[in-house]
């Protein structure tokens, strides 16, 4: 191509990157190294800034300071059209004037690549709509659209696919299907793929690294498992999944497992998954990892006994129940129904346990519910 | 409630608006009846059927020289009201400028000032210039009343074009000249053309401005209010039954095309 | 390097935002130009023309600064004045009451054939507005059937008419702007999401309060811009007056016309132009201010 820049690859990496809209200050100071061939999720709550990141890098934002390159190419400032990135909008953006065909062949006729038709084929091909080209965009369902959206971008073989909440218009079977669909492309072409979401499923099914944004900051990041199993902030253990976080203060750091009392029950907390600065702690623990037994049965691990039943919901695979605890917090346990015995009930009372190495620790000074009513699943 | 008598309330608004239509194309049936009228002279009263006024539709004096008067204004208003309106409309709609309110109320303006004050001050101006009016001061007056018309068509269409296209564009390679020509301009044409269209029609059928500034140059509602006074020829009805019927197709024909184009099933 | 090249980059970007600062302006200059030379020149033509007197011989005039030409024009076309504001607003409230349903009826009960009718609806405006008066005239006319049959039936008598009367002007006035009633309104209502009016239906509304609560604060745009582009037009029109009426139902439009094209009093007709104008730019801004519309155009 005519442009050095559009040659460019490597890693994508943004420098101080701050958009501010007036006072409002969108994305904040971001730091971040995607590295090629990645697929990369920018995942948070809407208004957390991970948009306005995906636009400025895509070139349709201008950073208010900051730095944007690939490999060692500085493209802060560079035209949308001279960038090696392409972006699959929201809503997909397809041409309703031109035919399916030509949507895909947009950007190559622009480009001025000569072997036109058999890319556009290719294409087809790799999204499987080849019988589909002669037609418009608005006869094909919602599905269809994805694809051709995806198609049309990737087609220009960028350094950088952008992906702005790409399943959102979808209904639930079709964004599981078109989820591992996406992953098999990318896996596929090789491309960078940087996907913005607020739904956390789709961006833990897919991505290699997950970056949780809040307030225009990276709360933080890593692999999908790292993030749910070790979570930093009560707003990524919230946000991803559900946790329960109980007020508690650590009594004994000097092993590798550290001594945490909550209410007068001293649990075991694993150093590395000790995120506290000092002796004030949340103590994390999922929803899943916690078993549950009428009260008197004898349990081992971290235990807690005395709660009591408030409610219990069967949903098919589990069991979920709500615990309250003497001093007043309700904990949330899933039970697999997998061992045959009937569902407690109701005004039960209970004992609970689960193995230390699931229990994490988060700084005591922050706010238990952040992040929760943000996430989906709430909803 | 009787089976009668609900058939009728739930069907109240479609009845109200069948007669709300007939009421509408009343006057267009009669002219159009009336058009094949035998009439001597005057086409008041129904003598007989013929043919003869529609195959010789310039047969009354004068007619046919209004007609071609009022179809070349119309053109030529439509050509230039288009292409300044659209302009405007552009300006309008996608730059943010100072002086934008002084400019919505210039637009405003001249459709909130009765057409007779315009048509006075225009000829009062061509006067007091010793501009003698004529073909060119009607084509200029209708370029003046049609631009806000065209303006407010072509901008809401451009309000409505999802920006996203635009930068889906911009992000596949099209520089903003590419992206105007491949995306932007093709999908804001149906709105000029619709603007074109609402232009030509106000330009045809206008006749206060007209009077005032057309000297002794004839157009066809001009030729309709005078020959009034002493009874209209059947053939003014065969005009206005032709240029209905023509317009009619056109519109119909182009909002099939725009179907097809837009790939509706 | 990178230092350099960010500066390079951000000069670059100004000298285009600067560009582009200028690109409206060259947009909107041939249209501004033009609405300037040959809209405002002449109502400023206009104005200086109502304050001045004659001079020597017919038809030429010299600026004396006689602001009791207005006076005047006020005191001689009083009736004329009030009698247009009188029409065009019976004109306007008539046609919102047959457009409403109409629109309605086209916007929310058409399935189908909603294009076809919208087009029915604008359909009228293709055929000579000027035929379609002289049409009405004649169907309501000495010669027509109405009238005719009105009198068979001893309805009227010979003495009743249906034309040359206030009635049939209104009537006229009401026929020639409903499209500029009925287009606007159904825009707006066909902007309305229908499940709007299924969730009052679905909060214990009724029909009718439905109608009152949801649909008709919804359609206000459309309301406010029909009005406007009705109200306006029928106060300055002259036509239907001529046409269908007597002397007795002259609007201020006929005394315009005949003063600058009759009787040759520009000051006279310049000033009444003005009054009207004036007159109907305050009713607007009264009307869009108490509808809290914002954006007129």
């Amino acid at each position: 191509m005519v442009d050095a820049s559009t040659s460019a690859h490597g890693d994508l990496t943004l420098t101080n990157l701050t958009k501010s809209f007036g006072e409002f200050v969108a994305v904040d100071d971001l730091d971040l190294v995607i590295p090629q061939g990645s697929f990369f999720a920018l995942l948070g709550p809407s208004g957390c800034g991970k948009t306005t990141t995906l636009r400025m890098v895509a070139g349709l934002e201008e950073p208010t300071s900051g730095k944007i390159s690939i490999g060692k190419t500085d493209i802060t400032f560079e035209k949308p059209y001279k960038r090696p990135v392409n972006t699959v909008f929201q809503n997909y953006a397809l041409f309703p004037h031109l035919s399916i065909y030509e949507n895909i062949a947009f950007g190559l006729r622009r480009r001025g690549v000569k072997d036109v038709d058999k890319q556009v084929q290719n294409a087809l091909e790799l999204v499987e709509l080849t019988h589909l080209a002669s037609r418009k965009p608005n006869q094909l369902s919602g599905g269809q659209q994805q694809r051709i959206a995806l198609a049309r971008a990737i087609v220009n073989r960028p350094a950088l696919l952008l992906l702005d909440e790409p399943l959102g218009a979808l209904d639930l079977k079709l964004r599981r299907a078109m989820q591992i669909e996406l992953k098999w492309i990318q896996t596929e072409v090789g491309i960078t793929f940087v996907h913005v979401t607020h739904d956390q499923e789709e961006a833990m099914t897919m991505a290699d690294t997950i970056a949780v944004m809040n307030e225009g900051k990276i709360e933080q990041m890593g692999s999908p498992a790292d993030l749910y199993d070790n979570p930093r902030t009560s707003f990524v253990a919230n946000f991803l999944g559900q946790s329960n976080l109980i007020k508690g203060s650590i009594v004994d750091s000097s092993g590798g497992s550290a001594v945490v009392d909550i209410f007068g029950t001293k649990v075991g907390l694993a150093q590395d998954r000790n995120h506290a600065h000092d002796s004030s702690v949340l103590l994390g623990i999922r929803p899943e990892k916690i078993r549950i037994q009428p009260a008197g049965t004898a349990m081992h691990g971290n235990i807690l006994e005395g709660g009591v039943i408030s409610d219990a919901s069967y949903i098919g695979v589990s069991t979920q129940y709500q615990v309250e605890m003497p001093w007043g917090q309700e904990l949330m346990v899933f039970e697999q129904n997998d061992d045959g015995t009937p569902p407690l009930a109701k005004g039960d009372a209970v004992v609970m346990s689960w193995e230390p190495i699931f229990t994490f620790g988060l700084a005591g000074d922050q706010d238990a519910t952040a992040g929760s009513e943000a996430n989906p699943d709430s909803e | 409630m009787n089976k009668a008598t609900r058939w009728f309330s739930r069907n109240l608004i479609r009845i109200y608006a069948v007669i709300g239509f007939a009421y509408l194309f009343l006057p267009i049936v009669y002219t159009f009846v009336f058009s094949f009228n035998d009439s001597k002279k005057s086409n008041l009263v129904w003598v007989g059927f013929t043919l003869n006024n529609w195959k010789n539709p310039c047969g009354a004096p004068d007619v046919c020289n209004a007609l071609g008067n009022s179809l070349k204004i119309g053109v030529l208003a439509t050509f230039f009201a288009t292409i300044l309106g659209t302009l405007m409309a552009f300006a309008m709609g996608r730059y943010a400028f100072k002086g934008r309110s002084v400019v919505n109320i210039l637009i405003f303006l001249p459709m909130a000032t009765p057409e007779i004050v315009m048509g006075a001050s225009l000829l009062t101006m061509f006067i007091s210039f010793g501009f003698n009016p004529g073909f060119w001061t009607i084509v200029i007056a209708h370029v003046m009343f049609c631009i806000s018309f065209v303006v407010v068509t072509v901008k809401a269409r451009i309000a409505s074009l999802d920006p996203r296209l635009e930068q889906a564009a911009m992000d596949l390679y099209a520089d903003e000249r590419e992206t105007f020509r491949r995306i932007t301009f093709p999908l804001v044409a149906p709105g000029i053309a619709a603007a074109a269209l609402l232009a030509f029609s106000l330009s045809f059928d206008d006749f206060i401005i007209t009077n005032f500034n057309s000297g002794d140059v004839n157009t066809f509602p001009k030729f309709v209010y005078i020959s009034a006074q002493r009874g209209l020829p059947a053939q003014a009805n065969v005009i206005g039954s032709s240029m209905f019927l023509i317009a009619l197709i056109i519109v119909l024909v182009g909002q099939f095309v725009g179907r097809k184009r837009a790939g509706v099933r | 390097m990178s230092t350099a090249l960010l500066h390079t980059g951000t000069h670059e970007k100004k000298a285009v935002l600067k560009k582009k600062k200028l690109i409206p302006y060259w947009l909107l200059a041939p249209g501004i130009i033009w609405l300037i030379i040959f809209f405002l020149v002449p109502i400023y033509q206009l104005i200086s023309t109502s304050t001045q007197t004659q001079g020597f011989g017919i038809g030429t005039y010299v600026q004396t600064y006689r602001f009791s030409n207005f006076a005047d024009a006020i005191s001689s076309s009083r009736a004329q004045l009030f009698r247009s504001f009188e029409y065009a607003f019976l004109a306007t409230v008539f046609a919102l009451i047959i457009s409403y349903p109409l629109a309605y009826a086209v916007a929310f009960k058409s399935g189908r054939w909603k294009n076809t009718l919208l087009v029915l609806i604008v359909a009228p405006f293709f055929c000579s507005f000027l035929l379609r008066t002289v049409a009405w005239e004649q169907i309501l006319g000495e010669q027509g059937l109405v009238i005719k049959t009105l009198r068979f039936l001893h309805i009227f008598s010979a003495q009743d008419h249906l034309t040359a009367t206030p009635f049939a002007v209104v009537a006229g006035l009401t026929y020639n702007f409903l499209p500029f009633m009925t287009l606007p309104l159904y825009a707006s209502l066909e902007r309305i999401d229908i499940r709007m009016m299924e969730a009052s239906g679905d909060l214990y509304a009724n029909a009718i309060t439905t109608f009152r609560r949801v649909t008709v604060p919804l359609s206000m745009p459309g309301v406010v811009a029909g009005t406007l582009l009705t109200f306006i037009p029928a106060a300055g029109d002259y036509i239907n007056a001529e046409l269908l009426g007597n002397p007795g139902t002259k609007m201020i439009g006929n005394v315009i016309e005949a003063r600058y094209l009759a009787i040759v009093d520009y000051p006279g007709a310049a000033a009444l132009s003005l009054i009207l104008m004036v007159t109907i730019l305050i009713l607007v801004m009264a009307y869009v201010k108490r509808a809290g519309t914002e954006e007129l155009v």
